[in-house]
């Protein structure tokens, strides 16, 4: 396979091949979110109505920190070994790079998502009221937003100094529209008032989403070769 | 140029104390909040001269990013007159079809609709005669930080407004929670410039203004779809104004503009010094081989 | 009313201190210049 997709299904493979042997971004999210969700449990102790209302914040407030834990490692694998550098003089367009990187870090925290999610339904004593199958779009819109902006960040934090200060620091503001949107479209699923409804939510999540990914994608050449 | 500056800076100063003698003795005193209204004098004035200085930023971000490559500069410059016309175009065709003049918010007219869009084209293109690239980065930080300096402004005198009339310090409605978004975009984007060490620091900085400008709007929806779902009290309500108070936050509105645009001045000159000294520094290590170690 | 005191000294306040950086760094600025022409 060659080409633009080619490169970012090669690099994409070899991101994998090396979190799977290593390990290191699953383990140290799941930790940090495994430790998010305890700390909760003891300061809240909602009964099953006060849980579906507060569970929406915290678990994604719990995959937003842990996502930082992974983006935040997303370059500094590549910038270790000169990686970074031999992809700039390279002729492989800048976006597959961004692609597989941003594609990587979105399964990875989804995998992270989906391992936590039982530990939060047995924590909170979750019980879905509303129509569970839109927490789907809602889990995959809400990453991608966390990630596509977070991936890109995260490039830009390279040459700072605090680098691991600055990926938050630039992130949560603009993400705040995607996590007002994906915390209520949780809560209304879970709440499951049938007067509510997540889909205002959904198609707010998949503006930002289209809008954001545009211009990741048309500002990352510019970004990487920043030096 | 520079003897104006201490002109302007007595002119202005009589300005900002005329505006303070009518915000405090000559408007009206409102029925219902009493004196404490009167802080509406300079928390609007306030957030209006913050958002037209984030908004040139915001053009001068754009501007530093498409500028470095001619094919992009043309590309943008006819796209903005594009837009421009397609605004025009656009408001005539609302104030002729009425279900669309209808479905505008209240007070607004058509033509206002054209008259952004050509505000907003004339702004670009004057910015882009006066300041070549890198002043339009200079620019860029000025407008950055004196814009966070009025936004805080909107961000105090707002709870210390809200707090005596309604009772409560902070709610998260639609202008109050997008002030707020807008702060903390500004304040990231003051911080990656400190912080980033890079030569590139102004292309990363403009990239993030443009995210933040792609943001605002978001923040302003998703608070209004989120308050339509859960009411809660409005600060500073809508509905019309009596117009000896649009006088005076008019007046006030005015005094800002000139004191910003006089501090704005200041910074964009001690910017300017600082770069020509940052180079002069340069040069001098290069030309000092005596003192590099052999 | 007290409010209404407190909310218009802390706008004046808040544009006094970031005066005050400008022209600090003004100075700072100044101090440098004049080293530079000294080791001229």
């Amino acid at each position: 396979m060659s080409g633009p997709p080619g490169v970012t299904f090669e690099t994409l493979k070899k991101d994998i091949r090396l979190e799977w042997r290593s390990k290191d971004a699953i383990n140290s999210m799941l930790f940090f979110a495994l430790l998010v969700v305890v700390v909760f449990s003891f300061s809240f102790d909602p009964n099953a109505e006060e849980s579906r209302l507060i569970a929406g914040g915290l678990v994604w407030v719990a995959f937003l920190f842990a996502a930082v834990v992974a983006l935040n490692q997303t370059w500094a694998r590549e910038l270790r070994n000169q990686v970074l550098d031999a992809y700039r003089v390279s002729p492989a367009p800048a976006n597959s790079l961004f692609l597989a990187k941003a594609i990587g870090n979105f399964i990875f925290v989804t995998v992270l998502e989906a391992l936590m999610v039982p530990l939060f339904v047995v924590f909170y004593k979750l019980r879905v009221l509303g129509p569970a199958w839109q927490l789907v779009p809602v889990a995959v819109l809400g990453t991608w937003a966390i990630v596509v902006n977070g991936t890109f960040f995260a490039a830009m934090s390279l040459r700072t100094r605090s680098r691991e200060i600055m990926l938050p620091l630039l992130l949560f503001p603009i993400t705040i529209p995607a996590l007002i949107s994906t915390v209520e479209a949780t809560t209304t699923i879970l709440v499951g008032d049938p007067t509510t409804s997540a889909k205002f939510w959904i198609v707010l999540l998949a503006t930002y989403d289209v809008m954001f990914t545009i211009a990741c994608l048309a500002l990352f050449e510019t970004v990487l070769h920043a030096e | 140029m520079r003897k104006a500056f201490p002109i302007l800076g007595v002119l202005t100063a009589i300005l900002l104390s005329y505006a303070l003698y009518l915000a405090m003795l000559v408007a009206p005193r409102e029925q219902t909040m009493g004196d404490v209204q009167r802080i509406f004098y300079y928390h609007v004035p306030s957030a209006w001269t913050a958002f037209l200085l984030f908004f040139i930023n915001f053009i001068g971000s754009i501007q530093y990013l498409v500028r470095r490559n001619p094919v992009s500069d043309k590309v943008a410059n006819w796209t903005i007159i594009t837009l421009a016309v397609l605004c025009c175009i656009g408001g005539v065709v609302v104030a002729v079809v009425p279900d669309l003049k209808a479905a505008l918010p209240e007070g607004t007219e058509p033509s206002a609709i054209g008259t952004t869009g050509v505000i907003i084209a004339i702004a670009y293109f004057v910015i882009r005669k006066y300041f070549n690239i890198d002043a339009v980065d200079a620019l860029a930080v000025t407008t950055a930080e004196v814009g966070v300096v009025f936004c805080t402004v909107v961000l105090v005198t707002g709870p210390l407004w809200a707090r005596p009339v309604w009772g409560i310090w902070w709610t998260w409605d639609v202008r109050l929670t997008s002030t707020l978004v807008l702060w903390l975009i500004y304040v990231s984007y003051l911080i990656l410039r400190r912080f980033s060490s890079s030569g590139q620091t102004p292309v990363m900085a403009a990239a993030l203004a443009v995210f933040g400008a792609l943001d605002v709007p978001l923040v302003y929806f998703s608070i209004w779809i989120f308050r339509t779902q859960h009411p809660q009290p409005v600060i500073g309500g809508g509905g019309s104004i009596d117009p000896r108070m649009l006088h005076v936050l008019l007046m006030n509105w005015l005094a800002f503009l000139c004191f910003a645009y006089l501090v704005c001045w200041s910074r964009y000159r001690l910017e300017i010094i600082k770069r020509e000294v940052e180079e002069a520094q340069a040069l001098e290590s290069l030309l000092e081989p005596r003192s590099a170690p052999r | 009313m007290n409010f209404l005191y407190v909310a218009y000294g802390a706008t004046w306040a808040i544009h006094i201190v970031y005066l005050v950086t400008l022209v600090r760094r003004y100075s700072r600025l100044r101090r440098e210049v004049d080293e530079l022409k000294k080791s001229r």
